[in-house]
């Protein structure tokens, strides 16, 4: 692994084969295929040569990799990934997901390993093997049998690849995946089986026991918005648009971005503030929303059941007077004690319109904009 | 009549001695729910007290049934001992079990489920709202509140709300008090991949149950139980659904909140959900304000 080109050199230099790999580390598929904005082509490059490895490595580290996965954005590249590349005789796809609707965990391989899996199940899905775990039992030797047979693998091919199976399995189940993924998983000409890339999805309720996974986390991978919104405590996804949302409750959120859509508008986020906003949690949420240049205004859409709706509403007010936000700002309160709560929002004097409904307040909101 | 609650059950809390779960038990009492007993490991011959109740708390679910005749049980235990505090439940033989807790990683609802086949306890959630069916005092007290929901936003009636999340439910229960109707029973099956009870179930338990003459099914993106209620839906149900699906905006592959709400390979899409609910013949309302009058128009009202 390099940070440097420098590194990438010396690397190259040490490992001194005939044909090495170059590939950049970002938390994104679709590499091979994907273009730096500097305009060099390929996140993964083959060469012969060390010099080459340094040179190319010098023009992906430090420029921003856009692929299929990264959206228009793009991810920027802080290290690449040097090795020898790999005599290769076939390409498998190998993974295993936790399926939802048997709630339990399957297998699915692929002769047509190395090309968008995505694609395969599209075009050829008979070329798909699924075989459902047992969520007590866990994989069973014929299972392993049943793929080896699937995929056509003979000999010490067949014996090496019913043992990363079975090792990717244990890692699936111990680890709390929801996800792992080998992308190509080759077999060399002389019956080795190799997982020349991987890719791992865990369960973020069950990193409390898994210290070590958690240990893995790379934030400067993640939206830096966030990752502070997860300090207040506040789930967050940034999206394109220009209408930010802070939201009471998961579905209510996604049905309020759905309101804006409908409206005419394009929602600036997803923001949950979970089911008992505090008055620090809307300060945060608010300086989060606020250091999106994007964001032309704000509406704020709560159905204080249990919650206290003049607690929001002084909550929202203290915050406003607090981040001097300037900002259109639309608010909708609804439920427990929602007389006062838009009197004390009215009482405050400042520039905050209120609203009926969901409907009301999402046309308010992109009439603002 | 309502489904799987009504004034009589006899709930126990286990976390009753916990700070959420110690707040939403008085919450349920102040509803009228009979809350006969608690279960905290460790702190059995307590008592749990709230202005003029006093619940006996046990270390046991076993011994709680035993002494309460308790048939149903809300679970606010932690993440991490969520999952054997629903199997205790399981054991014990409880009826149903409401599981409140966020965060239950998904493999331990995995074996959960898969231990629970062929039991007679039937699982909603978790990381649900839980289940009210409202009673005939004021602000429809008197009926039975397991869970979180706000009590004073439903009214007694016939319209059977279903859906996965919590304040979208909410709206919807108000909507429909607001137009002067009120609910036989609501059910949150709560926002995780692997949950108890599925859209069908619940559907089914409302077309059976006679007091029940409407339906609210409100669904969110990701997996494909909305599609497989609506297809049943659409041969079997006898009684007029209205509905909604949250998240037509959420960008695919993103977790919005919910564990259970992605758009994974194409899949779960909220398009695809409310394509195979209109042609079930349910009225799905394009916006969350709109749920209301959806219901109406399949109703006939």
């Amino acid at each position: 692994m390099a940070e440097t080109a420098e590194e990438a050199l010396k690397i190259a230099q040490e490992i001194n084969s005939d044909l090495m790999v170059v590939k950049a580390q970002v938390h994104a598929g679709g590499r091979g295929k994907g273009t730096f904005k500097n305009g060099f082509e390929g996140g993964v490059h083959l060469t012969k040569s060390a010099e080459d490895i340094g040179s190319i490595a010098g023009k992906m580290i430090g420029q921003t990799l856009v692929t299929k996965q990264t959206g228009e954005e793009g991810k920027l590249v802080r290290k690449v990934m040097v090795a020898d590349a790999v005599d290769i005789k076939h390409e498998y796809y190998l993974a295993v997901l936790m399926d939802r609707e048997t709630s339990r965990p399957v297998i699915v391989a692929s002769t047509e390993g190395g090309m968008d899996i995505e694609e395969v199940a599209e075009s050829s899905p008979e070329k798909i093997l699924r075989v459902f775990i047992h969520p007590l039992a866990g994989l069973q030797a014929h299972q392993v049998r049943k793929l080896i047979v699937g995929l056509g693998l003979k000999g010490p091919a067949a014996k090496a690849f019913g043992k990363v199976l079975k090792n990717l399995y244990r890692l699936f189940a111990s680890l709390d995946c929801d996800m792992v993924e080998i992308n190509p998983l080759v077999e060399t000409p002389d019956g080795e089986v190799l997982a020349l890339d991987a890719k791992f999805g865990f369960d973020d309720n069950a990193l409390y026991r898994h210290p070590e996974v958690e240990a893995y986390r790379d934030i400067e991978e993640e939206d830096p918005r966030e990752v502070a919104a997860a300090e207040f405590d506040l789930s967050y996804i940034g999206l394109d648009g220009n209408i930010a949302c802070l939201v009471n409750g998961a579905g209510l959120a996604m049905a309020t971005m759905d309101a804006i859509k409908f409206s005419g508008g394009d929602p600036a986020n997803f923001l949950d503030v979970g089911g008992g906003a505090t008055e620090a949690q809307v300060k945060g949420a608010f300086n989060i929303i606020q250091s999106d240049p994007k964001v032309e205004a704000i509406l704020i859409n709560i159905f204080g059941g249990i919650m206290d709706c003049n607690v929001i509403a002084q909550g929202v007010v203290a915050a406003v007077k607090e981040t001097g936000l300037k900002l259109p700002l639309v608010v909708r309160l609804e439920g427990n004690n929602v007389a006062a709560g838009r009197e004390t929002l009215t009482a405050s004097g400042l520039a905050i319109t209120g609203a009926d409904d969901l409907a009301d307040a999402a046309k308010k909101a992109v009439a603002a904009v | 009549m309502s489904i799987l609650v009504n004034e009589d059950t006899k709930v126990l809390v286990q976390g009753i001695t916990g700070g959420f779960g110690g707040r939403h038990a008085g919450l349920s009492l102040d509803y009228g729910t009979a809350l006969v007993a608690g279960v905290t490991p460790g702190k059995g011959g307590q008592n749990f007290e709230h202005g003029d109740h006093k619940v006996p708390v046990y270390d046991t679910v076993a011994e709680a049934m035993a002494e309460t005749g308790a048939t149903a049980s809300a679970i606010f235990v932690p993440p991490p001992f969520a999952a054997d505090a629903i199997l205790e439940a399981v054991e014990a033989g409880v009826d149903l079990v409401v599981a409140i807790t966020e965060g239950i990683p998904v493999m331990d609802m995995m074996r959960v489920k898969e231990i629970m086949k062929g039991s007679k306890t039937r699982l909603i959630g978790p990381n649900c709202p839980g289940i009210v069916t409202p009673g005939t005092g004021p602000d429809s007290t008197g009926g039975c509140r397991i869970g979180i929901a706000p009590g004073y936003i439903h009214k007694k009636g016939t319209v059977g709300v279903l859906s996965r999340s919590g304040t979208l439910t909410y709206e919807a229960v108000w909507q429909v008090t607001q137009l002067g109707y009120g609910q036989s029973t609501c059910v949150g099956i709560g926002g995780d991949p692997i949950n108890g009870t599925s859209h069908l179930d619940v559907l089914k338990l409302f077309n059976d149950d006679p007091e029940t003459e409407a339906i609210i099914m409100i669904g969110e993106i990701g997996g494909s139980a909305e599609e497989e209620a609506a297809e049943w839906a659409k041969e079997f149900c006898k009684k007029p659904i209205a509905g909604f699906i949250a998240g037509a905006t959420a960008p695919p592959g993103r977790r919005m909140g919910h564990a259970g709400a992605i758009v994974s390979g194409g899949k779960g899409t909220a398009e695809a959900k409310k394509e195979a609910m209109a042609d079930a013949g349910m009225v799905v309302a394009e916006t969350p304000s709109g749920i209301g009058q959806a219901l109406l128009d399949a109703w006939g009202k």
